[in-house]
């Protein structure tokens, strides 16, 4: 609760001091806007829904890639583990697509698909799917053999020595590398919405966008604050819990 | 004929045996020759010490007793069956405790339990909890393993391997990390345990010392290959004690044994 009192106040003195130095009329209100403007635009897009629609959509393009890139990174990860004649195929390319900025990915996935949604998902999901792969490789080659070992001698076998034993032993690289997926993800989505429209639904990339165009700053730094609390959201919401857990039982203070 | 003079013997069979096992590392620089032709009988109920300089195979032949390694040659009987793979009739400590640190304490005992049939939910947990007790750890069950200390973390694996009630412990060197106090700790803890299960243990260590105060019985190895060299029975009462006179005479005499065995390069054992 305190915790929250200072970040509260913190942020309070920090709206202040913006306040002040645009009262003092230093820089022309076009470029810095008053942060009662931001508010007040802020307030307006939530109330007739122009910026809930574009949160909305952004979020389930964000959110559907996401899971795809899980779901298919996940047991590719595992595999390439697992089998060395994939991990000289697949993993080679997963290693190299990784490097690969993933907005790289915007100009093949708007040739392939057009302006779509499944271009939004392609982009979304290459995003994620390598450092996804890479995580859960690397994870699963950083157990220790000893766990699998006495995993055996306790009658696990297979499939439940991959579920029980190394997917879990793996989890704080697996955890690292879902947030990299996500960050990466969450990146590329947003220079393929700014850098392009797509017909099938306006995104938070294109509100801040069509803010630029309209020189609203207002808007702008508006649009950029959401996408930042989406962000931090995101964090305490998706990856915390997983983080605290990895804390609390590996006792190490971050993975 | 042979039947019925077997029968008239009556012989209980040996819990465990190990014919003629040979291994061989194959490294991209060199061969290594781990085992040669090794044979070893083990009662029911005996507490048996392997004992050996490092690179002597000790490690090796527990892990094949196991059945976590294959020999080359030779083959292993437990219960007069082979063993083709590790099972929980065998179950294994290591050096490192080897406990999940994604599970609690609880869990951890629970792991090996799950994977026994015919427990029902409640059961398992009593059993889990029973052997909790038996290493006098039942107020950390629901602890983390990072939490624990060296010796406790120790203790939870044994419960761990003893809450599937394997007929068999294999021990790879389980009190080599731990300091001498908590050591001696836990020397009381294996026999009284021991003494109370009815289990039959093979113990690997080169800790001359530790063999004398454990075992019935003491095998003394030697490295490049492995091979037995000599065997000691310890004829002393238990519980035994570490520092008693008696068992000094039994490790010196094993020491002494283990430097004529030993190739001078490789005298680099304890005690």
């Amino acid at each position: 609760m305190k915790r929250w009192l200072w970040a509260g106040l913190f942020f309070l003195v920090l709206a202040g001091i913006w306040e002040w130095l645009v009262r003092r009329e230093i820089w022309s209100p076009v470029l810095i806007p008053s942060p009662l403007d931001v508010a007040r635009y802020l307030v307006e897009s939530i109330r007739d829904k122009s910026l809930l629609q574009a949160g909305y959509i952004t979020m389930k393009r964000l959110l559907l890639g996401y899971i795809v890139g899980l779901v298919l990174g996940l047991p590719l990860g595992l595999l390439n583990a697992r089998f060395k004649l994939l991990e000289d195929t697949v993993g080679i390319v997963a290693l190299g697509l990784q490097t690969l900025p993933s907005v790289c990915w915007a100009p093949l996935a708007l040739l392939w698909f057009g302006q779509t949604e499944t271009a939004m998902f392609f982009i979304v999901i290459m995003g994620s799917l390598w450092s996804i792969v890479i995580a859960t490789d690397t994870g699963v080659r950083n157990v220790p053999p000893i766990y699998a070992r006495a995993a055996r001698t306790m009658g696990s076998r297979g499939l439940h020595t991959w579920l029980k034993v190394i997917l879990p032993a793996s989890l704080p690289f697996i955890v690292s590398g879902m947030k990299q997926g996500w960050a990466f993800a969450w990146r590329s989505l947003m220079a393929a919405e700014i850098y392009v429209t797509i017909l099938t639904g306006f995104g938070l990339g294109h509100l801040l966008h069509y803010g630029r165009e309209l020189h609203a700053m207002d808007a702008v730094i508006a649009i950029m604050l959401v996408i930042i609390v989406i962000g931090l959201l995101a964090d305490k919401i998706l990856f915390s819990p997983w983080e605290k857990f990895l804390h609390r039982r590996w006792g190490t203070a971050r993975n | 004929m042979m039947a019925v003079t077997e029968e008239l013997q009556n012989v209980p069979p040996e819990k465990l045996v190990v014919a003629g096992v040979s291994k061989w590392f194959r490294t991209s620089r060199a061969d290594v020759h781990a085992l040669d032709n090794v044979s070893l009988n083990v009662r029911e109920g005996e507490f048996v010490c392997l004992v050996g300089p490092s690179g002597c195979g000790k490690s090796t032949l527990l892990n094949i007793i196991a059945g976590l390694e294959q020999p080359d040659a030779g083959q292993i009987l437990a219960d007069g069956q082979p063993v083709t793979g590790p099972g929980r009739e065998r179950m294994m400590m290591f050096q490192e405790s080897a406990l999940f640190p994604w599970l609690d304490v609880l869990d951890n005992l629970l792991f090996g339990l799950k994977l026994k049939p015919n427990l029902k939910r409640h059961e398992r947990r009593e059993v889990a909890q029973f052997y909790l007790k038996l290493v006098g750890l039942e107020k950390f069950m629901h602890a983390n393993i990072h939490e624990l200390s060296g010796g406790m973390k120790q203790r939870v694996a044994l419960a761990r391997c003893l809450a599937p009630n394997p007929r068999m412990l294999l021990m790879d060197e389980p009190f080599a990390a731990l300091d001498a106090l908590t050591r001696e700790q836990l020397y009381g803890d294996i026999q009284r345990i021991w003494e109370k299960r009815k289990k039959t243990i093979v113990f690997v260590t080169h800790n001359v010392r530790e063999a004398a105060c454990l075992g019935d019985r003491v095998v003394l190895f030697s490295p490049h290959p492995g091979r037995v060299q000599e065997e000691f029975t310890i004829g002393l009462p238990r519980p035994r004690d570490i520092n008693s006179v008696e068992l000094a005479k039994y490790s010196t005499e094993i020491t002494r044994a283990l430097k004529r065995h030993l190739k001078p390069e490789a005298a680099e054992v304890a005690e």
